[in-house]
């Protein structure tokens, strides 16, 4: 076993044993909406890293959302049968929407412009079915009786909550290293670098964008689903439109979107940046944290364009190895 | 039974007529968009913003300082040209040889920046000019005149903006420069004076569809993603960078939103706008004019 994997063994034990150590809620909550919310980033930039910009995860993200709410208050059903439900509803979405876009090749603004238009469709349905879903009013999933409720995945104490969640980003981490491992990458990288080329070497250029696109949709709506399950109520604002899918990229880029840590990174900036803003002006910090994020955000992406995370692991590998320096 | 059908009909017909002058504004914003893609090959994901500005800048200037309407517009005009060239300068130049995904992103990040700073700055509340213009009645159909008004401007902006472009060297250079950037430097024409004009000219554009659409609508810092997405869908469903494209779409767009708002909600009008462009990217994914390269 070599230092680096008992390193990570011992961080793992560490986060583990957290909530059973420290049982602050309020430092918990936050641990756990960044835990979520760094799955959801992780798997915006499964697609992002291979130059696929989508906008159109608040799409995925409202559809995991609402399904599994819709789906719970209405017929009862339990999240354990309708967050694989609502997950299908995303994937065959992202297929509908992401087959001719591969198949035609519709790449760069081109794409982002398309996605972006699928999550403005997603936002227009759930506020135009506001009989259903309560429309921008927002929507709440039905209590069960008070305390923890396994059937319908409502959990009362932060401790599961915490454990669920780090689950959940675990998971995340790990599809993450599969697709690092597997072949795929390698095709993708090259679909990245050269379409034309890629497609002559005999890479399937839209089955392998395909399969990185469902993915990253089913992960997207798993996080949309799990955020209602914590939060217990959700807007068409908060969790599908525009506005949430560039929150993805914003804090992909910030992190940096080519390691696998870096989505998390971008998750504890911006959520802890948000908190802090918060704190300090109360209700009169309303448009700040946005404001604070565009400026970075545009920052970041001129003069680091590889995310905090991905510069440092960058300038660590050219400290080992001087040879690659350029 | 017959009387039914003759009340159906005219307010078909309204609606079709209502779409038509919806579709003016629109075509002007596809047009600002449509020229800066095209010569600077940058999309500003952020340009219905500019607009939202345009119309804080109309609201303050009419309500606040109570300068009349139609010198009130001019100013508004400059100001969002300003910002137009100032959004160049200060994020899109710096990023000319990056990759275009992260100068779509940038502008993505101007986005966050300016719904917040009017967040910040002038609340969340909904604001208008409180002139109501009168209502014009033709037949049993009614329009109001903001909407006609908006539709003539609209038009002479459009017109004035071909003529820019056809008759003077700036217009001239802007074309060529559209058409291959390497050679345009080689033939003395300086391409980052010209990128600035062309920004200067798209925020132009911008602060002339928000003097329009002040008129129609509430302005809140959110007004921004009510037509922003449609802008983009007309654009690309015309072909980025095609104008005559982006004019006909944005018609098609507008009928789409008219009629579907007859039937049923607005939203769905928007549904089915969205819907309509999906199935569009199905059929001619290089846009509805476009050459399969």
């Amino acid at each position: 076993m070599t230092s680096a994997t008992l390193g990570w063994l011992v961080a793992l034990a560490a986060l583990i044993a957290l909530p059973f150590v420290y049982r602050e809620p309020y430092h918990l909550h936050i641990l756990v909406l960044i835990l979520i919310w760094s799955f959801a980033y992780t798997s915006w930039s499964m697609m992002g890293r291979f130059g696929l910009v989508s906008l159109g995860h608040g799409g995925f993200m409202g559809i995991g959302a609402y399904v599994t709410a819709l789906l719970w208050n209405n017929f009862g059903l339990t999240p354990w049968l309708g967050i694989p439900i609502a997950m299908l509803a995303a994937g065959m979405l992202a297929i509908v929407v992401g087959y001719p876009c591969f198949r035609f090749r519709i790449t760069g603004h081109y794409f982002v412009l398309v996605t972006l238009a699928l999550s403005g469709i997603v936002l227009q349905v759930i506020t135009a079915t506001r009989d259903y879903t309560g429309g921008s009013l927002g929507y709440t999933p039905q209590r069960t009786s008070s305390g923890n409720h396994l059937l319908a995945l409502q959990f009362d104490d932060k401790t599961t909550w915490y454990l669920v969640a780090l689950c959940i980003w675990l998971v995340g981490l790990l599809i993450w290293h599969l697709v690092d491992r597997s072949m795929n990458r390698y095709a993708l990288e090259a679909i990245s670098e050269d379409e034309d080329a890629a497609a002559a070497a005999g890479v399937n250029v839209t089955a392998e964008k395909l399969k990185i696109t469902l993915v990253s949709a089913l992960m997207t709506a798993l996080a949309g689903a799990l955020y209602t399950q914590y939060q217990m109520f959700i807007s068409p604002d908060t969790v599908s439109g525009i506005a949430v899918s560039l929150q993805m990229v914003f804090a992909a880029i910030v992190g940096g979107l080519y390691v696998s840590l870096g989505p998390t990174v971008g998750a504890v900036i911006t959520i802890l940046l948000a908190e802090t803003l918060r704190i300090a002006f109360g209700t009169g910090a309303v448009g700040w944290d946005n404001l604070i994020y565009g400026i970075l955000l545009v920052l970041f992406i001129i003069f680091l364009p590889q995310g905090i995370l991905g510069s440092l692991v960058e300038r660590l590998k050219m400290r080992r190895q001087p040879s690659l320096k350029a | 039974m017959q009387g039914l059908f003759d009340i159906f009909d005219i307010y078909l017909l309204e609606a079709v007529i209502n779409g038509i002058l919806l579709g003016g504004v629109l075509a002007l914003l596809a047009l600002g968009l449509n020229l800066i893609f095209g010569v600077i090959d940058v999309t500003w994901i952020c340009y219905a913003e500019l607009v939202m500005i345009g119309m804080y800048g109309m609201y303050f200037l009419v309500q606040y300082y109570g300068l009349w309407y139609f010198i009130a517009a001019p100013l508004t005009i400059l100001l969002v040209a300003a910002l137009g060239a100032l959004l160049h300068y200060l994020v899109i130049a710096p990023l000319l040889t990056a990759p275009p995904i992260n100068q779509l992103l940038a502008t993505g990040g101007v986005l966050f920046v300016l719904q917040s700073f009017a967040t910040v700055a002038f609340g969340i509340d909904f604001r208008n000019l409180g002139i109501r213009l009168p209502v014009l009645a033709l037949g049993e159909m009614n329009f109001s005149y903001a909407r006609l008004l908006s539709f003539a401007a609209a038009l002479l902006g459009m017109v004035a903006v071909y003529l820019f472009m056809t008759r003077t060297f700036t217009g001239t250079a802007i074309r060529a420069i559209s058409q291959d950037r390497q050679i345009m430097a080689l033939m003395g024409v300086d391409a980052k004076r010209i990128y600035l004009i062309t920004s200067a000219i798209g925020g132009a554009l911008a602060g002339l569809a928000a003097c329009l659409l002040v008129l129609q609508y509430d302005v809140h810092p959110f007004v921004g993603l009510s037509f922003g997405p449609i802008t983009f869908l007309i654009c690309v469903l015309g072909g980025l960078g095609n104008f005559i494209g982006g004019f006909i779409a944005a018609f098609v767009f507008a009928e789409i939103i008219a009629l579907g708002g007859l039937f049923s909600d607005l939203e769905w009008g928007y549904v089915f706008a969205f819907g309509f462009f999906i199935v569009m990217m199905f059929i001619r994914p290089a846009g509805l004019l476009a050459r399969r390269r």
